[in-house]
Formats: structure tokens, sequence, C-alpha cells
């Protein structure tokens, strides 16, 4: 790639289709200096965690941890709300030096007996383990004594990337899991994996399989609860939809209970008519087929027209996507694509060697593909393509904007669900809205009196 | 025994504070020393109230720099930020990581420095901000301090400029300040300034680091000054930059309250006055004017209303101080902080207002806030976004003042200091008041 400037060390984690000819380095730590986008270990556990509605999430460090991290995803729950409070041990000077075991005890203690929940989630951040607090040993007591489980949840920000933090956040649900028995198991069930509930997204998922005739046992972990997980271990199937911090715990329960999984994604028409025609042909039903059919062409007579109403306006417009796993890009792109818009350039923060294999598959020439990429290189490649739209998360809003290129978020913020057949009007209206907005116009260009 | 969990903060950690400060000072970047989490849930942070491009490096702490030290992360960071920032001044901030395995900042920047020996390499400044130690404020301060102590050169002349330590203000609020500044005709250096850094107009093109803040030439000159002003009550003398150049270069200091409300913004005009020499200019006289004037306006609905405050302590000491003036009444005052005296000065303003003492916390987080509410009965809620939750549960209307503002934009716009400001905040609340009252009227009268 004739690099603009980017950081020597960098230059395997940046390609541009039918230039280069390379395979991207990734899954790499991030770069000191490099300002990535990622965050820690601790952000993994904390996202993928986060939505267990019923569930205590204490954090276990100095406050800077829970306090970032208060209310941020847009999860949201049909009953209890736990899980939108934020609970530190906020750990002081004198914990540093003498040890917070005893701390944490009392914590778990005050809010088991405030708020009853149905587990504890401990996150042991950055310094716990250097002022030599044995989290497990407390919590292993704490199990017993209060007689719900008390996980410890790994989390030390430094002990790896995002991708570890997603690894033990599935070790924490893994020991939930089979812990409880159903009633009586469905032969045609299935979990969601990977599917947080942002904007109610999970609700209308689990309604197309409700529709098809499938028994959702459990979310991992939109609008989760402990007893759910605890039980899903008799489904059927597992469906996997954000792989990157899912796919760990899809494979434990492959080999501890033979529960298959399948990779699916919720996103655009085509995926999502994948994703529902993928779940029905696993089981191999002529009633569930039938009806998925039914449900898919209902819902496409629904959607196609006025898809091709933004087609009109939004033919050849260009978009730029960097998010946090790979596998949202693609159907990422393809969502783009049935809107008429090319992709310019695409990027991750966590992706894998398949991932990029895939991506370059799809991207057209001249597409530049990046991981773990920073502001200079994105803001850079964002204007040098001239794309017309960023898609992605906070942290890359202001800096698309800034220079006059809309945004639309498609991360753990997004108050609008864009899963589904209904979610890709959403997604078309807001990619719509937001590319024809007339503020546009004014930027990039001198003023009158310049 | 005091309750071990805190829920839902009220504070921040330490290097957050910092990486704001630093963010005033021109050409400059700062790079957080430990897990890159921490650089990039600052930078969330604080783009959602920005909502301006916010970069913060870290030098991404893995298991190994854990074990050995950071000394070789910092090298690479320091190499890495030079080559794609070019920045005239790299800030070097401590975490709870860095600071829990005894790292030394100092040394490994000295050892950075001799390695580079002959090259031309950026000022370097470390400071220390364990997030266990203090909160977001006194990383503030300590940044600042910092930035001072490295810099500032010289003696104090009777013909320099006013040095100007404006504390956690809105860009707004530096905004205003410099337009007071410029009025008494004073010329003056603020530290920080980030006025334009976070809060500037389009780009063309992109740029690593946004123009504008208080240039480093100007820090070096801030030991010349003829005084310095520092806005804080409760500011501890070891974070105290003015306390600093007033002892290490004979910079007279005048530490006095954040200007929010009448008398607070009358002590800080008068000592503009005794500085500059300049009698008050007449934008300013008439802008207290109609202050006053809109306080009559405003008083039947204000007076015995019930008001919760909460931010951080200095805030909450001058925010209160306003509302006392206005005839509200206070009814829970949360500082987030554990500044000096904190408590008692509260105590003070209220026993002089003769008003009903409200309950006080320190180092508060808002459930305590919540129950006090709860117990104390409250009107209107008058801070931060972060008590939507409160104001949402209780059904009582929330004024976003102060940082940070996640829920709405404009919060870097928001004025709060000075006789301009103090009109901005009574107009929010009385506005906001009479809207409740409206709404919950059967009525709907249209003229109030």
């Amino acid at each position: 790639m004739p690099a603009l400037d980017i950081l020597k060390a960098r230059q395997n984690q940046v390609y541009k289709k039918g230039e280069d000819n390379f395979s991207l380095d990734c899954n790499k730590k991030s770069l000191s200096g490099a300002v990535s986008q990622r965050a820690c270990v601790f952000c993994g556990s904390r996202v993928v965690l986060y939505p267990v509605a019923d569930a205590v999430h204490l954090v276990h460090g100095p406050i800077g941890c829970a306090a970032y991290t208060w209310d941020i995803r847009g999860s949201i729950s049909s009953g209890p709300e736990l899980h939108r409070l934020s609970f530190s041990t906020d750990l002081k000077e004198q914990d540093i030096i003498h040890g917070a075991e005893k701390k944490m005890e009392r914590s778990v203690r005050e809010l088991v007996a405030k708020y009853r929940p149905a587990a504890v989630f401990v996150y042991a951040t950055c310094i716990v383990g250097i002022i030599g607090d044995d989290v497990d040993a407390v919590c292993r007591k704490l199990e017993r004594e209060l007689e719900i489980p008390v996980i410890a949840v790994h989390s030390e920000g430094f002990k790896g990337t995002k991708r570890d933090g997603y690894k033990a956040a599935c070790d924490a649900l893994f020991k939930l899991v089979g812990t409880a028995e159903p009633e009586k198991p469905e032969p045609y069930s299935i979990n969601l994996m990977g599917e947080f509930n942002l904007a109610g997204e999970a609700w209308i998922m689990k309604k197309y399989y409700e529709k098809m005739g499938i028994k959702v046992v459990s979310i991992f972990t939109g609008d989760g609860r402990v007893a759910d997980i605890r039980r899903s271990h008799r489904a059927a199937l597992n469906v996997v939809q954000c792989s990157g911090s899912m796919l760990t715990l899809a494979k434990m329960m492959q080999e501890k209970y033979g529960t298959p999984f399948i990779r699916v994604s919720f996103f655009g028409v085509e995926d999502t008519s994948n994703a529902l025609y993928d779940v029905a042909s696993f089981f191999k039903n002529d009633d569930i087929y039938k009806k998925t059919q039914a449900l898919v062409k209902t819902e496409l007579a629904e959607v196609y027209p006025v898809l091709r109403e933004y087609r009109k306006s939004l033919k050849g417009k260009r978009a730029a996507i960097y998010v946090g796993g790979a596998f949202k890009a693609f159907s990422l792109i393809l969502a783009l694509r049935s809107l008429g818009i090319d992709v310019v350039l695409a990027g991750s923060q966590t992706g894998t060697k398949e991932d990029y294999e895939i991506l370059k598959e799809m991207c057209d020439e001249g597409t530049i593909l990046v991981d773990d990429s920073n502001p200079i290189e994105l803001s850079r490649f964002a204007l040098e393509t001239k794309a017309d739209i960023f898609i992605g998360g906070v942290k890359e809003r202001p800096m698309a904007m800034k220079l006059g290129i809309g945004f639309c978020d498609h991360n753990h913020e997004r108050k609008i669900s864009l899963v589904g057949f209904s979610g890709m009007l959403n997604f078309a209206k807001e990619v719509h809205d937001t590319i024809c907005s007339p503020v546009w116009s004014f930027y990039r260009k001198k003023a009158w009196y310049e | 025994m005091s309750k071990a969990v805190t829920q839902n903060s009220c504070s921040y950690c330490t290097p957050l504070g910092a990486s704001l400060a630093f963010k005033g000072i021109e050409n400059a970047i700062t790079m957080l020393h430990g897990s890159q989490g921490c650089a990039t849930y600052m930078r969330r942070f604080l783009i959602s109230h920005f909502r301006e491009p916010i970069d913060i490096a870290s030098s991404s702490f893995t298991e190994e720099t854990a074990i050995f030290g950071g000394g070789a992360n910092l090298h690479v960071g320091l190499d890495n930020l030079i080559s794609q920032y070019n920045p005239e001044l790299i800030a070097v901030a401590s975490t709870c990581l860095s600071e829990t395995i005894g790292d030394d900042l100092g040394l490994h920047i000295r050892d950075y420095k001799k390695a580079k020996t002959g090259e031309s390499i950026p000022y370097i400044v470390p400071v220390s901000t364990p997030s266990y130690k203090g909160s977001h404020i006194e990383g503030f301060y300590l940044a600042v301090m910092a930035l001072i102590q490295y810099f500032a050169e010289g003696r104090s002349k009777p013909d320099g400029a006013v040095n100007v330590f404006p504390g956690m203000v809105s860009c707004e609020d530096l905004r205003y300040l410099k337009e007071a500044l410029f009025a008494f005709g004073m010329p003056a250096i603020m530290v920080p300034d980030y006025s334009e850094t976070l809060e500037g107009g389009n780009w063309e093109e992109h740029h690593p680091i946004p123009p504008g803040g208080t240039p480093v030439e100007l820090l070096k000159k801030t030991g010349q000054s003829r005084a310095s002003i520092e806005f804080g009550q409760v500011i501890g003398t070891d974070q105290s930059a003015a306390q600093y150049l007033a002892e290490h270069h004979g910079v007279t200091a005048a530490r006095i309250p954040l200007p929010i409300g009448i008398r607070k913004t009358d002590i800080f005009f008068q000592t503009l006055e005794e500085i500059s020499g300049v009698s008050i200019p007449l934008c300013l006289r008439n802008n207290r004017g109609r202050l006053v004037d809109a306080l009559g306006d405003a008083h039947k609905y204000l007076y015995g209303k019930r008001a919760v405050v909460y931010g951080e302590d200095d805030f909450v000491l001058s925010v209160s101080s306003f509302l006392l003036e206005t005839g509200l009444h206070l009814s829970v005052c949360g500082g987030s902080g554990k500044g000096e005296g904190f408590k008692e000065k509260m105590t003070a303003l209220v026993t002089e207002s003769g008003t009903e003492m409200p309950i006080i916390y320190e180092g508060s987080d808002f459930k305590e806030i919540e129950i006090a509410a709860m117990q104390k009965g409250a009107d209107i809620f008058v801070g931060n976004s972060k008590g939507y939750k409160m104001s949402r549960s209780f059904d009582i209307p929330l004024v976003r003042i102060g940082f940070p503002i996640h829920d709405r934009i404009g919060g870097p716009r928001i004025l709060h200091l000075g006789y301009k400001g103090a009109l901005n905040l009574l107009d929010l609340i009385t506005n906001e008041l009479i809207r409740t009252q409206q709404s919950i009227s059967s009525v709907g009268y249209s003229y109030i």
C-alpha cells in the first residue's frame, strides 16, 4: 500500500485490493502510541455479559472502569434492569496497599442483600491480581454461603486484547450453562448467541423464529436471564450471530453437550433470510420449512419496494466501514450493496485471518482494508476514498463528521434496531437521511468571505 | 460501618481529568501509561460530551509489560506518537496499573531522552495520576500543576500578564473569560484553554491535533506574570498552580471561588480591577444590571423551591451559592470529590443564607444522592446529565449543566461563569420550573 504515513509496524495491517498482495496481519496486540480504537480485555467481557439483566455486575477496581461503562449499551430488558446500574469496589490507596478482598466480599454481600440477584459477576480489573487479591477464592466462598452463583470474570485489561475479554465472558457463562434442567426439552429449540438486544433486536429475531415454530431457549445475552442460561444446554442448536464474541462458548457447548452450532448474521435482507433458512434446514422439518418460506415471502414483499425507492437516491454513493468484529462488516457490505452503495474502506478492531480473506473476496478493486486502525488512518482513507458515509462506533463519529462525512452508528449505543427485515428498513432510512441531509453542502467548501 | 460498594459514581478516575486538561495545550497529545482500555474508555467518555475528535494514546500494556515494567512500551509509544502526530508536547499520565507495579515515569522519560541525544524531540511532561487516588478533578489540577512546574521560568514582573487557572469549565466559559479579560484590557495566559481544540469549526482536511490551545511559549511566561487568578476554594495546596507560582516565582496568587452567581462573580471582577488597575468595564456592569433585573422577574417562580445540586466540589459550592441568591433552597448538595473543607464551606454558605441545611455529601455517588433527595424532597435537579435516571424515576425536572452532558447536544456551549453565565442558568432553571408548572396545570395557561 503506498502509505500515507502509516506506522512501519502497522504496514501489514493496511491493504488495498488490486494493488497489494499479502495476507493482512491481525489479532495482534495494539501498538503502543498508535491510538487504537480498541478497548481492553475488561471491555470485551463487559460488553458480552452486560445484558444479563438479573445479575449484579460488580467491577472490582478503582472507579474508572465501572464509571465509564455505566449504562453504556442500548441493551434492553423486558424485566429486571440490574445491568443498567454501575457497581464498583472503588478501590483507594489503602486498598492497594492492604489488599481489597474484604472490600470486595462486603460489596457482594451488600448487593446481594439489597437486590437479590440471580447471580453475581465480579470483574477483576488491571490491578486486582497485582495487589494479591484471590478473587476466585472469595467468589467460591461467597457462592457457598449466599447460595447463588458468584462468578469471577478474569478481565484484567492488559492480559490480552478485547478478544480475550470475550473468552473470559464465555468462560463465565459456561460456568452457568448446564446447572439446571428444563421442564421438558423441546426438539425444535435454539439458543441465540451474540445477540445483545440493542433496541430490542433480540425480540425481533425471536419473533421470526417463533413464527417458524421454533422455541428460543436462551439468548446470549440480550434480555438475558440467569435461569435461561443455566438450562440452555438442552437447546437443539446454537445460532451464533456475533461470532467474534460467542464462538468460543458455542464450541465449548458443542464439546461438552454435543450442541451443534451455525454462524449467522441478522443484518440485511439476504443474511436475515439465510439465518432463518439455515435454521429451518437444520431441523429438516417440512412444516418449519414452509412456515419459513411464508415468513420470508411476506417480509420481502413489504421491504423490497421501499428499498427500491431508497436505492434511487443512494446509487453510486460510497461508504466506509469500521466495526468491532469483521463478521458484521460482511453483512454491512451486502446490505449497502443492496442499496446501491459501494464500500470503499472496510476494517475491524478484532478480525481474524479468515475474516480478512473473506473481506478481500467480497470487496471491489481499490477498496482499502484495515485491521486495528486509528483515527489518523481512518480519516485520511475516508477522505482519500471520498466516502459519503462512515459506519462505525462513537469514537469514529466526530472524526467523520468534522470532515463533512455522514455517520451511522452501528455499534453498542444505537437506539434503532437494525436486524431483520424491519431493521433493514431502519438502516436504509438512516443511511438515506444522513447522506441526503443538506448540511454536508457547507463542509469542505470555502465560506463566502474566504 | 460505612458501605463498601459505590453505586452509580459521580466521579471518574484521575487520568480522565488530566487528559481533559492537556487538551488545552497547543500542539500537544496525551498518552496514558497503562492498558489500552483506559485511553479508549476516556476518549469515548469525552467524545460523548464534546462531540469532537479526541485522540488519546495508550502505551498498551501487556502481561510482559506488567512484569518487566513499562519502559520499552513507553519508548515505542513516544516514537510512534512523534512520527504520527509530530507534537510539540507529549503529556504522559500514569494509571492505576503503572503506579501499582511501581513504574517510574520520570526515569523512563530520562532514559528516552538519553537515547535520543542529539535529536530534536518534543517536550515530554509526566504526571502521576493513579486512579485510586483522588478523582477526575484532582487529575485536572495535577495536570495543570505538572505543566506549570515543568515550564514556568523567571520571576514575577509588575507589567507581566495575568495567569488564569479556570479549572474544569466549559468551552463557552473559557471563551467568556477571554472576552472579559479583553474587556479589562488585561493580557492573560489561560491554562488550560480547550475552547477551540474541543469545540472548533469544521475542517477541510484532517488535523491529527486540532488547532488551538495555550502555546508552550506562554506556559513558560507564567513565571513572569504579575499575578495568578485560580478558581477553586477546595483545591489542595499541593495541586494549586497559583500557589506554586507564588512560592517559586513570586507571582501573587488570588485563589478565588469559581465565579458563578452574583457574589462570586463580584469577587472575580474586583480581583481583576485590583490586578489590572482598570475599573470594571461598562459592558460587564450592564450584564450585572440585567442579571439583577432578571432575578426580580424570576423570584416568584423560585422562592423556597428545593434544589438538588451535584458535581465537582467547587462547581457545587458556586452553583449552590447562586441558587441561594435566587431564593431557591437547597435540599441535597453532593460533591463528587473529597476537596479540602468542602463540607465546612458548604455549611457556612447555607448558614449565612439563613435557609434550612441541606444534606451534604462528600465523595458521593448517585445512589446516596437519590436516597437523600427522597428524604428531603426536591423540586429540581441541577447538575450533569448523569442525574437523568434519578430525575426520571422521581419525575422531577433536571437542568443539565456542568460535565458531562451525554444525552443532549451543546454541553460545551453551556455558559456558567460571570454575570452572563448566571443569567443563562437563571433562565434555564426558571423556565424548567415554569414548564413543569404549566404542564401539570389543567388550565394550560398561555401567559405565565
